[in-house]
């Protein structure tokens, strides 16, 4: 059954200030989470004022400068800062985005930056990914075939084919829509989310790939795939501007359709 | 030994979007519907028997406050209706696009309200 409201040791308390310098002209106040394992507290939100004057455009930059001139303890993932590693996958902003594509100036009022919802969090903004990848690993992502390739060839395509995989492949794997997705937060032991799917159905797309009933099968489950509700959370939060309801969509049809 | 990690926040902050929005609603007025169903064998079983007891609940009907169930018992019928549509062409794939969900559901919640407001004005006139 969904719980609704967070347990007692995940409970929010305020926490502490961290003033900007008095020479500071454009100052911006970045709300926090804050939680460490090394200590008996709450997590907690606390409130960083950044001189965006001097200061990079995304939400990234802010951390980063947080990080190096007033709380060196902070803790966040990234690091290609260019929107292709999926590191940097946070709550900005009350959405699920990438940090280092996220302008600080499409932000109005306090930037709140909390970890991806409904996760274990391990320190701060960083949060326990091991059950999606564990999840990942499940669908088997790589291409399984029962025939060797053509003699000293690859397996080709054609134009057509290959472009069934335009929109899949470009996945950074941040778990932005998993994250944004209600159905994902309540069932998440046994949902895939739609990140999973997404990958899930960019090798039952690929013409190359020998085990598409197979791989239909797996997903033909009622939690595993049918817990998707067609919320569309996921697409209207990808950073990249995928569609992993829209993959789910054409799994099912799939499924519907043999 | 490391502490129980914590939940971090979900309902508590994520901005609601048109999106999750009408699928909560979609899901609450399915219940409403149910529970609605039960309130309208009621009235049939009301009816059959007739005389005192069809007389009660007639009454029932007739009072502001069951008027007013039964104008937010159509008014979820229409959205649940309407968006069950829309929920059908998403599983033909149609329409999954984000700018497409977002028109047709200004769609569907304009159409809810336009006859909403057309049957109550029959029904009132």
């Amino acid at each position: 059954m969904a719980e609704f409201t967070l347990p007692a040791h995940s409970k929010i308390t305020s926490g502490d200030h961290y003033p900007a310098s008095d020479a500071a002209s454009n100052v911006r106040v970045f709300q926090i989470y804050r939680w460490s394992p090394d200590d008996d507290d709450n997590p907690r939100v606390d409130r960083f004022e950044v001189d965006l004057d001097d200061c990079g455009p995304m939400v990234l930059d802010a951390l980063i400068k947080i990080k190096s001139e007033q709380d060196s303890s902070l803790t966040f993932r990234r690091s290609c800062r260019e929107g292709i590693c999926g590191s940097c996958s946070m709550n900005i902003d009350g959405t699920n985005t990438l940090a280092c594509l996220k302008s600080i100036e499409d932000v109005t009022g306090d930037v709140k930056i909390f970890p991806l919802p409904h996760m274990p969090v391990v320190k701060d903004l960083v949060p326990d990914l091991s059950n999606a990848y564990r999840q990942l690993a499940s669908i088997e992502p790589w291409l399984k075939t029962d025939t060797d390739a053509p003699d000293g060839e690859e397996r080709l395509q054609s134009p057509a084919e290959r472009e069934k995989l335009d929109g899949l492949w470009e996945c950074v794997l941040c778990f932005s829509c998993s994250t944004a997705c209600p159905s994902y937060w309540w069932n998440s032991d046994e949902y895939l989310g739609p990140a999973v799917l997404l990958q899930a159905y960019r090798w039952v797309a690929d013409s190359r790939d020998d085990h598409t009933a197979e791989r239909l099968d797996v997903l033909d489950d009622s939690f595993a795939l049918y817990r998707c509700h067609t919320i569309m959370n996921c697409a209207k939060t990808c950073p990249k501007g995928l569609n992993p309801g829209k993959a789910i969509a054409s799994i099912k049809s799939e499924i519907a359709s043999r | 030994m490391t502490r129980q990690r914590p939940l971090s926040p979900h309902l508590q902050v994520y901005r609601p979007q048109l999106t999750s929005m009408m699928s909560i609603i979609h899901r609450a007025t399915g219940v409403a519907l149910t529970t609605g169903t039960l309130v309208l064998a009621a009235w049939l079983v009301a009816v059959a028997i007739g005389g005192e007891t069809y007389k009660m609940v007639a009454m029932a009907v007739a009072h502001p406050l069951g008027q007013f169930v039964l104008f937010g018992y159509s008014a979820a019928l229409i959205y649940h209706a309407l968006n069950g549509i829309r929920h059908l062409t998403w599983d033909l794939g149609f329409g999954l696009t984000i700018p497409e969900v977002y028109r047709s559901g200004h769609i569907v919640l304009f159409l809810t309200f336009l006859l909403t407001a057309c049957l109550w004005l029959a029904i009132l006139a």
